[in-house]
């Protein structure tokens, strides 16, 4: 329930108008557990197709943000506006029952699409991201970049403009989590989609997006925006990375 | 290969024990038979406790089915639904304390003589293991997992069907497992109840009236074994229906 003279703004696009916004933007927005303020008068802006990376300290309320921003829950105060979003969640999450291409096209499943044409409309993406020949493996057979792979093609078939991904790749070892982070560029590059990446790693919010949302400890609101004007493909051992990256840890009041 | 080896061994000390106790004179043969005279009641009167198994086999099978399908339905209701919870989780426990042999002569006079009443006693013992072994698996969902499938637009059944069903399956083999032991001791004491004629609870009555003691313990044999195979076909049948959990828990226990 939200709190007394709360305003809420929900703007689900309709289909049949292509112009509808499909951003999102976040104003003042405060949101409260009980006693614990997880967020008071944060702000985020993301156009259309801009890569967002939100950094914090833990508990800033990062997971909370996303979570408004898919409508999973409802600000105490503040507005929202954003298209349709689909969350990827911190762990990849895929269904132990069901084969990389029936998790992969779970949205499809979701939707009362019969079974045999979802798995015919996901095939295509399993050969683009690297899956082929992995259609019928269940996810206890795969890796962990090749999971990932699947819950973010399970996101992306979702067909939403808006994605809001939960520290993606935080449970990757480094090298794998490095390679998914150069996937992620390339898969981005050719599907523009608008967005908003939670990340406690600054070197990956620098790498992968095109600004970085840092935000204050709890409770948690946006103290810095940090444009990336650099070119990808990103190398995290690029001068100007690594001065931003170093912007980005003074900001967050971590000695360099 | 210990796996067989060790278990066969300690049987065969432990059996050997026991004929030694009763050869030497340490208890009396009427009251405590030894092995090997249960071995020839074993084999004398196969005809009637083959005949009187498969009487009683049929009793624990099918009521555990039914209890696996009240059960599962029940637990799926619980979970949907707090009022339900509320209402119902209590009696559910209650309905637990109420003895067999208590109910097991009022079901007959409800129910007949036939096979119906000693089912119902049968789903009753057992039901109550699969109502929380399926709350349990339906409780291992992520929350995480709900939130995603709302995202992806999916409705109340769509998520139910594809995340939360499979996701309780192995609890209901769980459950239905444990269920094993007393869904025997069920179909036993519902043998025993006024009215009936036949099975191996009748058999064991039978036996203790007519001083065949060996008899009822070569039953006791047989329930035994029955109850350990059917534990072994519940665990292939979850290999089968959901292997994903089978292979979880076979990394585990390794």
């Amino acid at each position: 329930m939200p709190a007394k003279g709360a305003t809420k703004t929900r703007i689900e696009a309709p289909a049949e108008e292509p112009l509808a916004f499909s951003g999102v933007a976040v104003e003042a927005v405060s949101r409260a557990y009980g006693r614990t303020q997880a967020l008071e008068r944060m702000s985020l802006h993301v156009a259309e197709h801009e890569v967002v990376a939100v950094v914090g300290p833990s508990g800033c309320g990062k997971s909370t943000l996303l979570e408004l921003i898919c409508g999973l829950q409802q600000p105490d105060r503040g507005t929202i506006t954003t298209g349709p979003a689909v969350l990827m969640p911190q762990r990849d999450l895929l269904l132990p029952w069901y084969s990389a291409i029936d998790n992969a096209s779970l949205a499809l499943l979701a939707r009362r699409v019969p079974r045999e044409q979802a798995r015919a409309q996901a095939a295509p993406w399993l050969q683009r991201f690297g899956l082929g020949g992995f259609e019928g493996s269940r996810p206890a057979a795969l890796s962990g970049g090749m999971r990932q792979r699947v819950a973010f093609l399970r996101t992306l078939l979702a067909g939403k403009p808006v994605l809001a991904l939960d520290e993606p790749f935080a449970s990757l070892d480094a090298i794998t989590r490095a390679e998914m982070q150069g996937w992620l560029t390339h898969v981005l590059a050719s599907e523009p989609r608008t967005v908003v990446l939670v990340t406690h790693d600054v070197e990956e919010a620098v790498v992968l997006a095109d600004r970085v949302a840092v935000m204050s400890s709890r409770p948690g609101r946006n103290i810095a925006d940090i444009d990336v004007p650099l070119p990808r493909p990103r190398r995290r051992t690029d001068p100007d990375v690594v001065a931003l990256r170093e912007r980005a840890l003074e900001v967050l009041g971590v000695p360099g | 290969m210990k796996r067989i080896v060790l278990p066969v061994l300690l049987l065969l000390v432990l059996v050997g024990a026991w004929e030694l106790y009763v050869d030497l004179g340490g208890v009396d043969s009427l009251v405590w038979p030894s092995p090997h005279q249960v071995a020839k009641s074993l084999w004398v009167d196969r005809g009637l406790l083959w005949h009187s198994f498969l009487i009683t086999s049929r009793e624990v099978v099918l009521g555990i089915l039914a209890a696996a399908l009240a059960g599962f339905a029940l637990a799926v209701a619980i979970h949907l639904s707090q009022t339900t919870r509320r209402a119902v989780y209590p009696l559910v426990i209650a309905s637990q304390a109420v003895p067999v042999p208590i109910m097991a002569p009022l079901l007959v006079f409800w129910l007949g003589f036939g096979i119906l009443p000693k089912l119902v006693v049968v789903a009753i013992v057992s039901f109550f293991a699969i109502v929380v072994g399926t709350l349990d698996g339906l409780a291992t969902v992520d929350p995480q997992l709900l939130k995603l499938m709302r995202t992806l637009d999916a409705t109340r059944l769509r998520t139910f069907r594809h995340v939360e069903l499979p996701a309780a399956l192995p609890g209901v083999f769980t459950g239905a497992k444990i269920a094993v032991a007393v869904s025997v001791i069920g179909a036993v004491l519902a043998e025993q109840a006024p009215g009936s004629s036949g099975g191996l609870g009748f058999q064991i009555e039978l036996s203790q009236n007519q001083l065949l003691p060996a008899r009822g313990v070569a039953i006791v044999v047989i329930l035994s074994v029955a109850a350990v195979a059917l534990f072994g076909l519940l665990s292939l049948a979850e290999r089968f229906f959901a292997p994903w959990a089978y292979q979880v828990k076979g990394e585990r226990s390794r």
